[in-house]
């Protein structure tokens, strides 16, 4: 089949189009008033450095090609509709981990193909093969756990065992040995067992941090599939993926940064700290199984609740991944009409990881309609909630806690957190007494000022808008 | 070295300095929409696995580059319409601009 060449010059030509374009749909998708415009302009540079490998001339077979890119598009396109918008981070981490397979496999392929040759590999060759092989594998199997931790498959608290970073640190030594021994002896062996090691090393890696830090990870796994996919681009010769993996690599990793610090968290006690694992000193409360203590926590009922938030001047929404998970987030906002339909002002307070994600909050709300304006982040929050007469807390915990200001001994010390605890009343809405996701007692329960109103939250807060109707 | 890797390893250093810039002011509202993203635009490693399985000989290179064109396609349609869906909940409401008048 004579191929549809264009010239190698037009072609990286075209090349340098795109990664204009992803340039600057990134710098529009920082800002949000442009964001949605900018994910457009992204796509649109993807699809011309897509299409136009099309027509490069060492591309002369189509059918595989082409087979791969219907199964994909199918698969993409079912699962990104399918998905709930809470739903979203685990399924970011899953697009995430195929894009490092890819990497890992592309890698594969060209060690295949380059390694029978005669002579030995240039250097720049075989280490960019090596790098993606090993980064890629990473990424694939500790977005994967990701995945399987958020979407609850596999336990969301720390999996440890004494020893673990050691052991991990001989895993990366041992992937890299295997990395020189496919250098030396140009063996196939060498790199299916650097594959098999760097799959496990991401696994390991990611399996002893809590689900509470399954963000920072994506976000950082993400910066290491654009690294990866950059090593690629030195093999290939191929300057698109070069600048797009690159830009990736480097914006992740600042986001990462950003993120971790929203949560007062370096990113080596991310990774190393086993965050959630429950500490030896413990707090105040003695840590019985699911909150044993529960004779100190006082217990209310809908119509109570509703008589108090009827008659309030200031009523402060504290949603958290509870919220989330009961898809309440419209009957959050009924209540909320009910309320200020009497007079009470309704504001919602919002911690910077509330949700799993940065962010992940505010687009919930957003979808249920909540006005911008009422949606306070924590810096404004803190102070009106001097003046609020009832927080309601709807399934946030951790960011909640006041253990993170006053017991240095709790893992969470230090964080910045919504200081509920000021108001006047408290109202959490809440399953049950089993602690949040990062597996920590939060002794707001037991404050006196505070009230637990037992229940799914979605059934909770349905109960409170009929109550506020009848009051 | 060759001219081309010097070429290479310029547009990548260059490449690093533009991702740290790009983003360096984002507000925390956007980091779930920019990772996402930015996950997209990593699944430009389509280019490479296209260009392997447009070239591939033997059977278990050609199993590799389908597996791998498969993965990347699916990293970049799911990215991208992910992160549409999400920026989607921000329309006609414009943080940071004024608030409505109400």
């Amino acid at each position: 089949m004579t191929a549809l060449a264009v010239s190698l010059e037009t072609v990286n030509l075209l090349y340098a189009v795109a990664a204009v374009l992803l340039v600057f749909g990134i710098k529009q998708l920082s800002s949000p008033r442009t964001a949605r415009q900018g994910n457009f302009v992204a796509a649109a540079g993807m699809a011309i450095a897509v299409g136009i490998t099309l027509f490069h001339p060492d591309v002369d077979r189509y059918g595989l090609m082409a087979a791969g890119i219907a199964v994909g598009t199918v698969i993409g396109i079912v699962s990104a509709r399918a998905v709930k918008m809470t739903a979203i981070p685990q399924m970011v981490a899953l697009f995430n981990g195929v894009g490092g397979g890819a990497v890992a496999l592309i890698a594969a392929a060209e060690f295949h193909r380059l390694a029978p040759d005669e002579g030995a590999l240039p250097v720049d060759t075989i280490a960019g093969i090596l790098f993606g092989a090993l980064v890629g594998s990473i990424s694939f199997a500790g977005s994967l756990v990701a995945f399987g931790k958020l979407q609850e498959l596999l336990p969301g608290r720390p999996l440890t065992f004494p020893g673990q970073i050691i052991v991990n640190g001989l895993l990366l030594a041992a992937a890299i040995a295997c990395g020189v021994g496919a250098g030396i002896t140009e063996s196939g062996v060498w790199i299916v067992l650097l594959l098999v090691l760097a799959l496990v090393l991401g696994a390991a890696a990611v399996l002893p941090i809590g689900g509470a830090d399954m963000p920072v990870v994506i976000s950082l796994l993400n910066a290491f599939t654009g690294l990866a996919a950059a090593s690629s681009g030195f093999v290939l010769g191929n300057n698109a993926l070069i600048i797009g993996g690159t830009l990736v690599g480097a914006s992740g990793t600042l986001l990462t940064i950003l993120m971790g610090r929203a949560m007062n968290r370096s990113l080596a006690n991310v990774l190393f700290g086993a965050f959630g694992a429950a500490p030896a000193a413990g707090p105040a409360a003695a840590p019985g199984p699911g909150g044993g203590d529960g004779a100190m926590v006082r217990q209310t009922t809908a119509e109570d609740t509703a008589v108090m938030l009827a008659y309030a001047s200031q009523v402060m929404v504290v949603p958290g991944y509870g919220l989330a998970v009961a898809q309440a987030q419209h009957v959050t906002r009924e209540l909320a009409d009910l309320l200020e339909a009497r007079g009470v002002r309704v504001r919602y307070a919002i911690h910077p990881v509330a949700g799993r994600m940065p962010g992940h909050m505010n687009v919930l709300l957003a979808e249920a309609n909540v006005p911008y304006p009422a949606l306070l982040d924590m810096e404004d929050a803190n102070p009106e909630l001097n003046r609020t007469d009832v927080a309601l807390v709807v399934g946030a915990n951790d960011v909640t806690n006041p253990a993170a200001r006053t017991n240095p001994e709790s893992p969470l010390y230090g964080m910045p957190i919504l200081d509920v605890d000021h108001a006047k009343n408290v109202v959490v809405l809440k399953r049950s007494m089993n602690p949040g996701f990062a597996g920590i007692d939060n002794e707001l329960y037991t404050n006196p000022r505070t009230a637990m109103l037992f229940g799914d939250a979605k059934d909770s807060l349905e109960r409170l808008v009929t109550a506020v109707k009848a009051v | 070295m060759t001219p081309e890797l010097i070429a290479s390893l310029t547009i990548f250093a260059l490449a690093v300095f533009l991702g740290f810039e790009l983003i360096s002011r984002v507000p925390t509202l956007l980091h779930t929409p920019l990772m996402s993203g930015t996950n997209a635009i990593h699944g430009i490693v389509l280019v490479g696995a296209m260009l392997i399985a447009g070239s591939a000989d033997s059977t278990l290179e050609q199993v590799l580059a389908f597996v791998a064109v498969v993965f990347a396609t699916i990293n970049v349609v799911g990215g991208f319409l992910v992160t549409d869906r999400m920026l989607h909940m921000f329309k006609g409401k414009r943080p940071g601009e004024e608030d409505e008048p109400r």
